[in-house]
């Protein structure tokens, strides 16, 4: 046995990070604000309205006009991060994030909170699966989901410093911190988590650390289990994807969003261009039953245990 | 090889550029300054959906009175002052009539009127919709309807962050307002009490297919406008002096935004275009072309309302 299991890592919220990130970045640019549809406490964004009573911009239930709100900030020289549960900031202001936003480069940043299937119970009308793949589809926007808390405060960061729009998603499921303390986030580049050559697992959010585990069950079966964290899933790393394809058995992709379209799809794609391998692709196909996140992601294969399945039949088959 | 610019295909056109006149100037001289830059920016429109085959004539003729007195005497803004955060804002919402915007800022001199020769054409900046990032003088991108109001309450609110007396402005339809978007920015927009936002609606009661009264009624405008929060004030859209009096002395009320309903009529002042639901996006023949064209030229300055 390993000595220490990522799975016995102390866990996080990662809203924790968004809003102490962003209350910092507030005091450091007087041009960042947050823009929100009455998700303030959903956010935890209560501790930055304090600081900021005038920065933190409520426009109600209404959501195609937060995202228009926060383009005209942009217009006005603003630097807004618009701040709603993924599943209704992505679906029902898609075409502002498309028009608005990403067409119009307007500088805005767009947080998805609780992605995924985090409000497990609460069912699909809930759940944020579709957005990556949304987004995705749209020119000139970076998406980008980070894994943890270090990753999530270093791709805000960066978000606020680049002049365009990006997507972030921030999780609010427990996750260990799987990143170094001192992680630097470079967009559109992978992180080689585990060096291996027999099977690559490609994960991003919060199902990175299940994949680390995986490769720690395969480890002791003499599966070497290259671990990469994307966690720019637009633009893509495509020359860590090619190496992957070249170098090892077979990939497998995990994430917490849908199977059509997502990261696994971008994987896909990718090496149907430059180097064709097989990819099992790990995520949710479907509307989800009832049941709180955990238990959705182990039913669809995202345990430790279905990672490491996965991967055993790829390198065995 | 010359590398030329997008928007500098040269194309048929005969336009003057006519500048915003200074601030000394009387209102009679505004009024016909108004006027005149509002029958120049109809006659090159007219060639530029002849010309490209395509466009919103109607909607365009609808606006144009609205965007004249805009550009010509009410915003502080001009084009050697794009990159000034403290200039004003305009957003055209109903952003189908974009070839009447890309002719009323060629004729403020925001692009070379020769770019208005490249409307439509493949690669040109001069899509069908305006778009922010190439063409000047544009502040966002629109088409899909219901956008540019959110966009404009939201830069109203970054100029009230800043503590700055820059205005918005934003042009809508009214079968625009149908979009639901439109009235959650209304509601944000008295929440915040944005008196430097002036909403503009283009009244002329007539959408796509249908009037509006027929697809989805808005009326009472005047009365949903009021109980949303708006000062509201109701205009002739095609009397120059009417929309320069209202346009430069909003707010009407300290702390409320102002929402003005701007009565056109599409394909105004054309005989034959005028009020017809038939020219929301018909493009003239050859013959209609001219007639337009001979009325655009004889009658100076239209008269409005008789039609009614």
């Amino acid at each position: 046995m390993p000595r220490t299991s990522v799975a016995d890592l102390p866990r996080h919220d990662c809203r924790d990070a968004y809003v102490a990130t962003l209350s910092e970045l507030a005091h450091e640019d007087h041009r960042i604000v947050g823009v929100v549809n009455d998700s303030i406490g959903s956010s935890k964004l209560n501790s930055f309205r304090k600081s900021f009573p005038d920065r933190l911009i409520n426009v109600g239930i209404a959501e195609q006009d937060m995202v228009g709100v926060a383009a005209g900030l942009a217009n006005g020289g603003r630097i807004p991060f618009v701040s709603a549960a993924s599943c209704f900031l992505t679906a029902r202001a898609l075409e502002q994030i498309k028009a608005d936003v990403a067409y119009s480069n307007h500088n805005v940043k767009l947080c998805g909170m609780s992605p995924g299937v985090a409000y497990g119970e609460l069912g699909p009308t809930h759940h944020s699966i579709e957005d990556i793949a949304w987004l995705r589809a749209i020119a000139n926007l970076t998406v980008i989901v980070p894994a943890d808390p270090v990753e999530t405060s270093a791709a805000l960061r960066w978000a606020a410093a680049v002049d365009g729009p990006v997507f972030v998603r921030v999780s609010r499921m427990s996750v260990p911190q799987v990143n170094a303390d001192d992680y630097a986030f470079v967009p559109g580049k992978a992180v080689t988590l585990r060096e291996g050559t027999d099977v690559t697992l490609i994960a991003n959010g919060t199902v990175l650390w299940r994949a680390l585990v995986a490769a720690e069950q395969l480890a002791t079966e003499g599966i070497a289990a290259r671990v990469l964290s994307m966690p720019t899933v637009k633009p893509l790393d495509v020359e860590a994807v090619v190496a992957a394809a070249q170098q090892t058995a077979g990939i497998v992709t995990v994430e917490e969003s849908t199977t059509a379209g997502g990261l696994g799809g971008a994987v896909a794609e990718t090496v149907v261009r430059h180097h064709p391998t097989r990819v099992t692709i790990l995520g949710v196909p479907e509307f989800a039953p009832t049941g709180s996140a955990g238990f959705l992601l182990d039913r669809y294969g995202m345990s430790p245990e279905g990672i490491a399945e996965s991967a055993r039949h790829l390198v065995n088959r | 090889m010359t590398a030329t610019h997008p928007l500098e295909i040269a194309g048929h056109v005969t336009m003057p550029v006519l500048g915003r006149l200074d601030a000394h100037a009387g209102r009679a001289e505004q009024i016909a300054h108004i006027a005149e830059a509002a029958r120049q920016i109809r006659i090159q429109d007219l060639k530029l959906v002849h010309h490209a085959g395509a466009g919103h004539i109607g909607g365009d003729f609808s606006a144009i009175d609205i965007l004249a007195t805009l550009y010509g005497a009410v915003l502080d803004i001009s084009p050697d002052r794009l990159a000034d955060p403290e200039r004003d804002r305009f957003i055209l919402s109903k952003g189908h009539v974009a070839g009447a915007l890309y002719t009323t800022l060629a004729a403020f001199g925001f692009l070379p009127v020769a770019a208005l020769g490249t409307f439509l054409q493949p690669l040109s900046a001069l899509n069908g919709h305006p778009n922010r990032t190439k063409v000047p003088g544009v502040e966002a991108n629109t088409g899909p309807l219901g956008h540019g109001l959110p966009v404009a309450v939201g830069h109203a609110l970054s100029a009230k962050l800043d503590v700055s007396l820059r205005r918005t402005y934003v042009l809508v339809g009214d079968g625009e307002l149908q979009e639901g978007s439109n009235w959650e920015a209304m509601m944000a927009a008295a929440q915040y009490q944005l008196d430097r936002l002036t909403v503009i609606v283009d009244r002329n009661r007539l959408q796509q297919g249908a009037t509006v009264k027929e697809t989805n009624d808005l009326d009472p405008l005047p009365d949903k406008a009021a109980a949303f929060g708006f000062a509201v004030v109701e205009v002739n859209g095609h009397d120059h002096g009417e929309l320069l009096e209202v346009l430069s002395s909003v707010p009407f009320r300290p702390g409320k935004p102002t929402f003005v309903i701007a009565h056109t009529h599409k394909g105004h002042p054309i005989s034959f275009m005028s009020n017809s639901v038939a020219w929301h996006h018909k493009v003239p023949n050859t013959v209609e072309y001219h007639q337009a064209l001979s009325e655009l030229e004889t009658v100076r300055h239209p008269r409005f309302g008789k039609e009614r």
